[in-house]
């Protein structure tokens, strides 16, 4: 049996909670993609060849929404289950007739909404600026997903193991972020020296920022194949995780 | 009487050591109203939170209707409701969607004219639309009671409901305390004044370190506080009690110098008034009488030191 109305009323509240920090949600992602498509696509851009066929400011588009949809997805997902557990509002969920998996669902589910209605949003976006031509929109779909959950999970496993603010942003900060700089978002991995190109190949944002973009210009740096093995490794990565922090109700119960 | 929630040998120890429970064993009866009394720190809020399934227990186990509170959660948290200490709300949520909200979560489906019958209640209807952050602290106990109440549970925990709340709001709160158990509501309040217990339970628990050291019916708990001892000092010290004295309740002290009579002050007479006539009438002159009255502290002493 499933407590389908738990699951219901956590997504539901955690989806008006976008609504009401509306511009921190929606409006701060989208017009700080605008202005990476003023500074790199047009500035910049302008003064850069295509790489491998595809216009500049096109190339970035992928990596850009990528950009967005990894730290929303995080941010959204801890944010969403550290707040009650820093106000206490927690116990009411953990005194409720819930299973872990409903928790999750709840959580991470609207988390995950909400960052794939920004992704969508943000390419919409670009659409404006750029000419988008999509070659494999399942296949863009499929990744969006993928990595909207995957992200939004790995969010929630912050949250549950940050015990103060600080420790919220350490992770997205320190580590996220530059993973994705360094992961081809602005560049084709080609284009860097040898050596750089090996150690590149030890980030995993790599894989996800290739394969969403070859499913818009079918090019990419590492093979499609492997893109998908990867995002769905660190999926099951993050359930394990996840599953073993409900298991031993790590930093949730004593 | 048929119990609801058994508790057996449970045991809690925190990460840092604190032993907060010490292998409790406690029968909750169904359709009572039962007090846990005790000091702040006395592992109260510990007993109840494991209950509820937000605490582990460390030994020992919990059934509530005869399901075990681990294997058949699902069952057992349906039945409960829980009030904490802490006004532990959202800020931005209304009255109204926080209700729905804690129904929901409890797997119940939308039930409007309940939950506004509820509201109606604990005399928050007309502020069901307003946000959480904006209302009193008052106001906020309600709504935790009204979160608790949502989902119709069988089994109330009110974890110290009078902790800063005026005298308007406790009899507001004990009213409907007395209502919910009329409708057939099993309710276990925590508290550390003794006054409340009085008030509103039928049965009363009595809980010091980790120690439930009794559990006993209201009025044989307050017999036991309403003991009085009249202590009288005697100019002359005597070695046993005059034969005309022996009807009374009396001790001699070790020194021989003081007369311990003890009464209860619940009787319809204490008996003072004969005692110190036939005092008089034994020829013994007295120096001087001190009464006194034992209070909760030295009821906790006299009972964590005989254990």
């Amino acid at each position: 049996m499933i407590n389908y109305q738990a699951i219901r009323v956590i997504y539901k509240y955690e989806m008006l909670r976008a609504w009401h920090t509306l511009l921190q949600t929606i409006a701060s992602p989208v017009i700080s993609t605008s202005l990476y498509f003023v500074v790199f696509g047009a500035a910049i851009g302008s003064r850069i060849e295509q790489i491998e066929g595809v216009p500049y400011a096109v190339f970035i588009v992928p990596g850009l929404v990528m950009l967005s949809l990894l730290t929303q997805s995080i941010s959204n997902a801890s944010f969403g289950i550290f707040f009650p557990k820093f106000t206490g509002t927690i116990y009411e969920v953990m005194s409720a007739p819930i299973s872990f998996f409903e928790i999750l669902v709840g959580y991470v589910g609207a988390a995950a909404s909400k960052s794939m209605i920004l992704g969508i949003i943000i390419l919409i976006t670009a659409n404006l600026f750029v000419d988008l031509n999509i070659a494999h929109p399942f296949i863009m779909l499929l990744f969006l997903v993928l990595t909207c959950v995957s992200f939004a999970l790995f969010g929630f496993i912050i949250g549950l193991w940050a015990t103060n603010f600080e420790k919220l942003q350490l992770i997205p900060m320190l580590v996220i972020t530059p993973l994705v700089f360094l992961g081809g978002s602005f560049y084709s991995v080609s284009m860097l020296p040898p050596a750089w190109q090996t150690v590149t190949l030890f980030n995993p944002v790599l894989y996800l920022i290739s394969g969403f973009r070859w499913s818009f210009f079918e090019v990419a740096d590492v093979s499609v194949g492997v893109s998908l093995a990867m995002i769905c490794l660190f999926l099951l990565a993050c359930l394990l995780l996840v599953w073993w922090m409900f298991k031993t109700g790590y930093r949730l119960k004593q | 009487m048929q119990s609801i929630v058994s508790i057996k040998g449970l045991s809690k120890v925190y990460d840092s050591g604190h032993q907060a429970l010490s292998t409790v064993d406690l029968e909750i009866h169904e359709g009572e109203i039962l007090a846990l009394l005790g000091p702040n720190g006395a592992g109260k809020t510990t007993l109840i939170s494991i209950i509820c399934g937000i605490v582990s227990a460390s030994t020992g186990a919990v059934s509530v209707a005869g399901h075990d509170i681990i294997t058949d959660y699902r069952v057992t948290r349906d039945l409960i409701g829980l009030v904490p200490q802490e006004l532990t709300l959202g800020a931005f949520d209304t009255v109204w969607n926080t209700v729905n909200f804690s129904r929901g979560l409890f797997g119940k489906s939308p039930n409007p004219a309940y939950l506004e019958q509820l509201l109606k209640d604990l005399s928050l209807w007309d502020k069901r639309d307003s946000e959480l952050r904006e209302l009193s602290g008052g106001m906020r106990r309600r709504v935790l009671i009204a979160k608790a109440l949502s989902h119709e549970p069988r089994i109330l925990f009110l974890d110290e409901p009078t902790a800063g709340v005026d005298v308007e709001l406790r009899q507001d709160m004990w009213k409907m305390v007395r209502r919910l158990n009329e409708s057939g509501v099993t309710i276990i309040l925590t508290t550390h004044y003794i006054e409340e217990a009085e008030e509103i339970a039928d049965r009363v628990g009595i809980i010091s370190q980790g120690q439930l050291l009794l559990v006993e019916g209201k009025l044989d708990l307050m017999r036991k506080l309403g003991k009085k001892q009249l202590l009288i000092e005697l100019r002359q010290s005597i070695e046993e009690i005059p034969a005309a004295l022996a009807d009374y309740n009396l001790e001699i002290s070790a020194d021989g110098n003081h007369l311990i009579y003890t009464y209860d002050t619940q009787g319809d007479r204490t008996g003072i008034t004969t005692l110190l006539q036939t005092l008089h009438e034994t020829g013994l002159s007295l120096k001087d009488l001190k009464s006194s009255q034992s209070s909760l502290e030295e009821i906790f002493v006299s009972l964590v030191s005989t254990k």
